[in-house]
């Protein structure tokens, strides 16, 4: 057994309103940069739909992901190391621009130049690739809410596989969201993909990244993808990914997509995990037993001969307790309501989901039924075929048994829950139905409904000997005074002594003094330190470079253009 | 100097070296190799962002499918045509049995096929560059540059080897432009072996050196970090935070930077 840890998610789709504000909120955090304008690390599908990039889902045309071979060993359905190497030159499945969308912006100067003139002015739709003129007629989400679904619809590669009746009905039937970031997987296929070994997984935390500095452009990890979330930046010629938000995650604060999510779905926490047995668990034989075996891996923090081993393969102790506290050992193994997303692929995806049971909710509902009901919920279930069998496609490799589990147990609580709280006597043999007890179905209300933000993040900060960082993080002191570390990055002795300050902490700043001045960000206090995670590309930030000789320095008045005039586009690197 | 020394030589005719041969052949040869690794050393040092082919197949693939690989596999078969050619003594390939005949007509049938390849590769790389908006649109003035070294490398070898094999009665470099280029790397440089050869053979040399010069300042750094150690290496690579990006442990201003 060797013992490791991976920074987990699970989303609780039931609550996803469809919003987007994760998207858009990761948007300006990650990819608001020139090179990955149609690049989202989160995005939200409508399902049934298309998804993103379009028929992302169609592993037979986009060959992503593991498959076993004919000795039943497990090898990248793209072709193997000497296959990567002779296609390299072009790459025979690489999604094209059209596939994900052209991103576009309008032309908005023409409402603010236009002359005066008999008609209101519009601002055409300008493509930020070609820098042409265009229609547009396709983008991240353009199938949202199953808007023309009529079209489109039969083209969802999940539908497939569900029964001919259900091709034709299925808008009516129902609707619901899928957010989707990078799995972070146990066996990561684009790392596996990468031929000059650029993608890399945490020892610590198992978060996946691409290194900037090594990546060549061979865009081969974009194909290993199966859930086609490493994109290709075509201004820097580099691979870019969903990162976790490591610089948050490691003070101990939740991702992006999480902390803005409107209905605070998403669980952060650890799982330990036995590195040995991933292999073999990828490559088990039939697809239905992927969940289970993905299962197996994950070893029980509570067992004291996982915490002895995981001490011996140095997870610290702090990171063990919370694997202990993990609301995602919870969700995946206590009440075992999260399920992986397409485990088919055989990557060992670590983002998991909780199937919502609002579809048939609403059926009861729309029937006239009483929608709280165990035993019509559980009817429901068993009559509702078909959100069950796409829920399957969806999380099970097709096999409706766990869904059928997931989904009663979620209607156990919903029934037995309501009792309790209109204050009448709990009916026991609700839970029972379920396998599970009362005590069980209260804790996991608390933690699937009430969903409390200490609960939902359980995040140990990334080393136990930088704990006090995280204290100066909290009660903001030492690094917020003038001329401190975390202000300037100047310590006693001169420039970065003392250490660089945490980059979130970095952010923070800086985004504060965005916000709270009146002069631009950096003016002052930045004295030559840049942070490039704030700067989208355009423009020169000042600090970049020193200032030229004779001139008192750049900026308004310097020689610097101003940082949106367009006219310092950076230039692709040759 | 070394053992090699002058019998290696014995087949170039003798020619008078001028100021300019010497300038060409001897101080001008040295001058691009010192560019050359001074150079990739130097990029990879200070823009190893930078260091990327730059693919542009997200906007277009359909001419990139034929294009591209046509062009590569060109090249490389060139590149190990280049090495067997100049690299290996014509003495190696005698003892070894290989009659100047037969090696000649190896050389010449696959070299021309290789070149054409390459130059229709590179045709339709370029078309494409040009006729495809957003393709076209990413394309520096480096690049540009870059093509127009290239193609004229290309153009300058091909009919070199036309005009002396085909055209002509053939011209056996062997015994005059790869002696010159051996001894450049034994650091006892022959001028006199390149002053006689045929003036398509010297161009294409020149030429050669001039890409060799802006090599590392282009795209073109790619082909040195192409990745072989893909074939050897662990499908999945491990990697610890503290070791690379985040947060590090405070420095003080005492210690020595690690
Ligand atoms: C074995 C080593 C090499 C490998 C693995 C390699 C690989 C690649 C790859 C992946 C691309 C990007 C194609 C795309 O998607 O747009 C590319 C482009 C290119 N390579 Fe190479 N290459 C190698 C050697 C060379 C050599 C020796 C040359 C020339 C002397 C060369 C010249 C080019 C050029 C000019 C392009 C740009 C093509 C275009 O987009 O117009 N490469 N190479
Ligand atoms: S989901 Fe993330 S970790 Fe998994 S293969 Fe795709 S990019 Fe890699
Ligand atoms: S922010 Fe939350 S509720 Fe809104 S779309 Fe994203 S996951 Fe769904």
């Amino acid at each position: 057994m060797r013992v490791m840890a991976q920074m987990a998610m699970v989303m609780n789709l039931d609550k996803c309103i469809g919003c987007h504000t994760c998207s858009v909120t990761c948007k300006q955090a990650w990819t608001n940069r020139s090179g990955v304008e149609y690049v989202w690390f989160n995005n939200v599908e409508t399902r049934p739909g298309q998804g993103y990039p379009r028929q992302y889902e169609d592993q037979e045309r986009w060959r992503g992901g593991w498959t076993l071979n004919k000795r039943g060993r497990l090898t990248l359905k793209a072709g193997g190391r000497a296959r990567k190497l002779l296609t390299i030159f072009a790459n025979p499945k690489l999604p094209s621009i059209g596939d994900y969308y052209e991103p576009w912006t309008y032309d908005y100067e023409t409402l603010t130049d236009a002359p005066l003139q008999e008609h209101t002015p519009v601002a055409r739709p300008r493509s930020l690739i070609s820098g042409k003129y265009m229609k547009v007629s396709w983008s991240a989400n353009w199938d949202d809410d199953l808007g023309g679904s009529a079209e489109t619809g039969e083209r969802d590669v999940v539908l497939r596989e569900v029964s001919e009746k259900v091709k034709l009905e299925f808008d009516q039937t129902f609707m619901f969201y899928l957010p989707r970031i990078c799995e972070h997987c146990l066996n990561p296929s684009c790392a596996a993909s990468c031929p000059s070994g650029a993608i890399y997984k945490r020892t610590e935390d198992g978060i996946v990244l691409v290194d900037q500095d090594r990546c060549r452009g061979w865009r081969m990890c974009v194909t290993g993808c199966p859930y086609k979330k490493v994109y290709f930046n075509h201004r820097t010629g580099k691979a870019e990914k969903c990162t976790f938000c490591f610089p948050r995650v490691e003070v101990g604060i939740p991702t992006v997509c999480s902390e803005t999510c409107v209905g605070r779905l998403r669980y952060i926490g650890l799982m330990l995990y036995d590195v040995d047995k991933v292999l073999d668990a990828a490559s088990t034989p039939d697809d239905t037993d992927l969940y289970e075996a993905q299962r197996g891996v994950f070893l029980d923090p509570h067992d004291p001969e996982v915490i002895a081993a995981a001490e011996r393969d140095g997870v610290p102790r702090d990171w063990i307790e919370a694997a202990q506290r993990s609301p995602i050992w919870a969700l995946i193994n206590t009440y075992k309501v999260a399920l992986p997303l397409h485990p088919e692929y055989r990557t060992m995806p670590m983002v998991w989901y909780i199937p919502p049971l609002s579809p048939v909710v609403d059926v009861v509902r729309d029937t006239g039924h009483d929608a709280e009901n165990a035993g019509n919920l559980f009817a429901a279930i068993d009559a509702l075929r078909i959100p069950v069998d796409y829920l399957a496609q969806l999380f099970t490799a097709g096999d409706p048994a766990p869904v059928d589990a997931v989904l009663r147990r979620l209607a156990a609580m919903r029934s037995y829950m309501r009792d309790l709280n209109l204050g009448r006597d709990p009916d026991e043999a609700i839970p029972a139905r379920v396998g599970m007890t009362g005590e069980q179905i209260y804790e996991m209300y608390h933690l699937l409904a009430l969903a409390k933000y200490d609960a939902r993040y359980v995040i140990p900060a990334a080393h136990a000997e930088d704990a006090h960082k995280l204290e100066e993080l909290a009660t903001e002191c030492s690094l917020d005074y003038e001329g401190g570390p975390g202000m300037t990055g100047w310590g006693p002795f001169g420039e970065t002594s003392g250490g660089a300050a945490p980059i979130a902490v970095e952010n923070f700043h800086m985004l504060r003094q965005r916000q709270t001045s009146d002069v631009p960000a950096g003016r002052e206090h930045l004295r030559g330190r840049v942070n490039l995670l704030n700067w989208d590309g355009k423009g020169l930030p000042e600090g970049l470079f020193p200032p030229r000789g004779g001139d008192e320095g750049p900026g308004p008045g310097g020689t610097n253009p101003p940082a949106d005039s367009g006219a310092a586009e950076t230039e692709p690197k040759p | 100097m070394t053992a090699t020394g002058p019998s290696m030589y014995s087949g170039a005719p003798a020619h008078q070296v001028t100021t300019t041969d010497t300038l060409l052949w001897v101080a001008l040869p040295y001058v691009v190799i010192a560019v050359f690794v001074l150079g990739h050393v130097w990029r990879y040092r200070y823009d190893k962002f930078g260091w990327t082919t730059r693919s542009s197949q997200l906007y277009e693939s359909r001419l990139l499918r034929v294009g591209s690989p046509l062009f590569h596999f060109g090249i490389l078969v060139v590149l190990l045509g280049h090495i067997g050619g100049l690299v290996v003594p014509k003495r190696w390939t005698t003892a070894a049995g290989v009659s100047e005949h037969m090696y000649h007509v190896t050389a010449v049938a696959l070299g021309t096929v290789a070149g054409l390849c390459t130059l229709a590769g590179l045709a339709i790389l370029i078309y494409r560059r040009r006729t495809v908006g957003p393709v076209f649109s990413a394309t520096t003035r480096n690049d540009k540059l870059m093509y127009a070294v290239l193609t004229l490398v290309i153009l300058l070898g091909l009919s070199a080897t036309v005009a002396a094999n085909l055209l002509g009665g053939g011209y056996d470099y062997r015994e005059t432009v790869s002696p010159w280029f051996r001894s450049v790397f034994f650091l006892h440089p022959r001028a006199g072996s390149m002053a006689g050869v045929p003036i398509l053979f010297r161009l294409h040399a020149l030429s050669a050196l001039l890409l060799f010069t802006i090599w590392p300042f282009t795209r073109l750094v790619h082909m040195l970090t192409a990745p072989v150690g893909y074939l050897t290496r662990p499908y999945i690579v491990y990697r610890s935070h503290d070791t690379t990006l985040g947060r590090r442990p405070p420095r003080r201003g005492w210690d020595l930077p690690r």
